[in-house]
């Protein structure tokens, strides 16, 4: 149906981790996503943009079965995962999610203390073999969400006492704990302030170094600023797909255009 | 004219008040409801209200204190030698106004003319066999101060009534009147209903609290009385029940709560946990059309009453752990009633408090925390473990407390299922009997009511409240404190 002049001209040096062929998603009689096909880099930042309701969020948590937690929900299509499809039967959901993390739109830190936020993961997996070990996978990912020192001092702490910033990050440090290949990020800013925006985009664009990120936002600057590959969405359509630049400066569709400049959506 | 005509005059004015309010609003208004303040319904309920409040109000108040006051003036009219303590005199009164009472019926009944009955004489007529013959039975023949007595409260009691109904009445008028004069356009209305609703409710609530205080004060004084007929410290620390209405009762409270505290255990050892299993399966893992009709179904079972549980426990529960522990396999139960029976039917008649309180509670978790929890990989009952349920821990703390405060104030199944033997024993197989089944067994049967027995319920029950009390204020507590922690 679609098919973007730049993603076979201009991807070469990146894997593909994700590939998604022909992909339906149904609220019960609703057609939410229609017939999807993209695929995702490694070690890039991907970023789907879009009006409200386009079905960039849908999307998203299709990719790591988040869905299957909506009784109403229906996934068509195939949706491979370094080449394997993560709606085969075979596939635990429950192992996937620990491969293909999350963060979500509000920050969602469990009532517990800072470190056992981010133990969480790990402790559940059995990732740690001793205390020790479990003290150094705490540390380094917080020290991958860029709040070790802010918080090393308080790690029994609740971490719903940290600022709305601080929690948005320690949920990052948690998704980032149990090593996951693929960070998936459900507008991780939209409930914060724009100095903790600036730090969230900061790690956003570090994470790169290891993992495929896929953002879903609203705000077309963070778009454009974090992310190396853009997808819009329309109406439960992909519409265009390819490099950020591209797409902000030269899109090919006249819908693509016309939301950038503000004219739909 | 009695209370009841009263009330329905009343009632008939404030209608009439009702239509002639509006209408006269709209008339004022030229007939045109836009120039009025308010919608012409409010000027209608303005007049209805000012009928109908104030003087059912008056009514009310002048039903309760109209006896006190005719008993206060009656009360010199019976001679001081007739009588030693307040008792006795509380008797002779209710005598009079049996005679009073009495003599209406007989003049109502026409046995005797009103003449006759004011006129009515101890040397000339046998007043209880007259009154004998219209129903009323008197306990002795009538002496002359009774009699007069009697009179006296009749003639009080016929003055105080016409009083009654005329100051009632002109009550009404005033406020009837005042509707009707104020049901102008530019009044306004909405504000002064509003005002009158404010204060309906305000009443309400006061009434419910002013109740309570009641409860306590009435409470109290009762266990001061006995207080002061038994040694507290005897009555804290005994470990013997041994009431005797001869005398020379024990009346240790240790083994009652012993019992009610064991029965409770047991209650709540089989409640808490099917309870919250439950109300884990429903909340998380029932699939909608499960819930909804599953939900409903638990919570019938908080709609039987307790009765019906105790005979359940009686002739079921019981029967069948006899058969099981009886004497015929293992010999540690002795009949059919045991601190286990009541315990156990006890705690399925707690299963729907706690499923339904917790299910509300886990209900309320945010999605976010079980989404956060099953996007890092973990599977649905981890997620309930070490997520959903610290995070709903206070609510379901408070529902704990909350189903056992139930327990510890549960009579009905103690009676029938646990038997009436006050007793310390580790057994739970053993028959025990709680608090509140001894206060029901005190409080039954021909009591004096000065005695220590008697008067002991009311410093069993004193205590039971003040522990249900306890733990429900702790209950509250834990809630609030913890409420907001994930918000």
């Amino acid at each position: 149906m679609y098919d973007s002049p730049s993603l076979e001209t201009k991807v070469t040096d990146k894997a593909i981790k994700i590939a998604a062929q022909n992909v339906q998603v149904f609220y019960g009689d609703t057609h939410a996503i229609k017939d999807v096909n993209v695929q995702i880099q490694d070690k890039t930042v991907t970023a789907f943009i879009g009006p409200s309701g386009c079905g960039k969020s849908t999307f998203l948590r299709c990719l790591n079965r988040m869905n299957d937690t909506i009784d109403i929900c229906r996934v068509e299509g195939d949706i491979l995962l370094d080449g394997e499809d993560i709606y085969d039967k075979r596939v635990d959901p429950v192992q996937l999610r620990a491969k293909v993390g999350m963060v979500f739109q509000k920050p969602n830190p469990f009532p517990k203390s800072i470190y056992d936020n981010i133990a969480y993961g790990p402790r559940i997996h059995g990732l740690a073999k001793s205390k020790a070990d479990l003290d150094e996978i705490v540390e380094k990912s917080l020290r991958r969400g860029a709040i070790w020192d802010e918080v090393k001092d308080r790690l029994h702490a609740p971490g719903t006492g940290l600022s709305g910033g601080q929690q948005q990050r320690l949920c990052i440090a948690r998704a980032v704990a149990t090593e996951p290949e693929v960070l998936l990020m459900d507008e991780p800013c939209s409930a914060l302030d724009p100095i903790a925006t600036g730090q969230v985009e900061e790690l956003i664009d570090e994470l790169r170094d290891s993992y495929s990120v896929v953002i879903v936002t609203h705000s077309m600057q963070q778009a454009a600023r974090v992310s190396q590959k853009t997808a819009f969405f329309h109406l439960g359509n992909l519409v265009e797909y390819g490099e950020t630049s591209q797409i902000f400066t030269n899109p090919v569709d006249s819908r693509t255009e016309s939301y950038i400049t503000g004219r739909i959506g | 004219m009695p209370a009841t005509w009263i009330f329905l005059i009343v009632l008939a004015l404030a209608a009439i008040g009702y239509v002639l309010g509006r209408s006269r609003a709209l008339a004022s208004a030229g007939g045109d409801s836009r120039h009025l303040h308010s919608l012409p319904s409010y000027y209608g309920a303005n007049a209805a209200l000012l009928a109908l409040v104030p003087s059912l109000l008056v009514l009310v108040i002048w039903l309760f204190a109209q006896p006190l006051v005719i008993q206060n003036r009656v009360e010199h009219l019976v001679p001081e030698t007739s009588y030693e303590t307040e008792g006795e005199l509380s008797l002779l009164m209710s005598d009079v106004r049996r005679i009073a009472d009495g003599l209406d019926l007989a003049v109502e009944r026409g046995a005797l003319t009103e003449d006759e009955a004011s006129d009515i004489r101890v040397e000339f007529t046998d007043i209880r066999e007259r009154l004998g013959a219209v129903g009323v039975a008197l306990g002795s023949d009538v002496q002359a101060p009774m009699l007069a007595a009697a009179k006296a409260w009749r003639e009080m009691n016929a003055s105080g009534n016409l009083i009654r109904t005329v100051v009632v009445l002109l009550v009404a008028l005033a406020g009837f009147g005042l509707g009707l004069t104020r049901a102008r356009k530019d009044f306004r209305a909405r504000n002064s209903v509003e005002k009158v609703i404010k204060g309906l409710l305000i009443v309400a609530a006061s009434l419910a609290i002013l109740t309570t205080l009641g409860i306590v004060l009435s409470l109290l004084f009762n266990t001061i009385e006995f207080f002061r007929l038994y040694p507290a410290l005897d009555f804290f620390f005994g470990t013997t029940w041994a009431p005797s209405f001869g005398g020379g009762s024990e009346l240790g409270i240790l083994p009652l709560l012993w019992g009610t505290l064991y029965i409770s255990i047991i209650a709540l050892a089989v409640a808490v946990p099917i309870g919250l299993f439950a109300a884990v399966y429903l909340s998380e893992y029932a699939s909608p059309a499960v819930r909804s009709f599953a939900k409903p179904l638990i919570e019938v079972l908080a709609g039987i009453p307790t009765i019906v549980y105790g005979l359940f426990a009686l002739l079921t529960v019981g029967p069948l752990l006899f058969q099981a522990f009886g004497p015929g396999t293992l010999g540690w139960m002795g009949g059919g009633r045991a601190v286990m029976t009541a315990g156990l039917v006890m705690g399925i008649m707690l299963i729907p408090f706690v499923s339904s309180l917790s299910d509300d509670i886990i209900n309320a978790v945010p999605q976010a925390m079980r989404d956060g929890s099953l996007g890092l990989g973990a599977t649905k009952s981890e997620t309930v473990k070490q997520v959903v349920l610290p995070a709903a821990l206070p609510g379901i703390v408070g529902a704990i407390l909350l189903a056992a405060s139930r327990a510890i104030g549960e009579t009905m199944i103690v009676v029938l299922g646990a038997g009436a033997a006050a007793r310390l024993s580790m057994n739970p197989f053993e028959a025990m009997t709680t608090v509140t089944a001894k206060i029901v067994s005190q409080l039954t049967g021909d009591a004096d009511f000065a005695s220590p027995e008697a008067l002991v319920a009311f410093a069993l029950g004193m205590t039971l409240f003040v522990i249900t009390l306890g733990l429900n204020v702790f209950a509250l507590w834990i809630v609030r404190k913890y409420r907001e922690q994930y918000e």
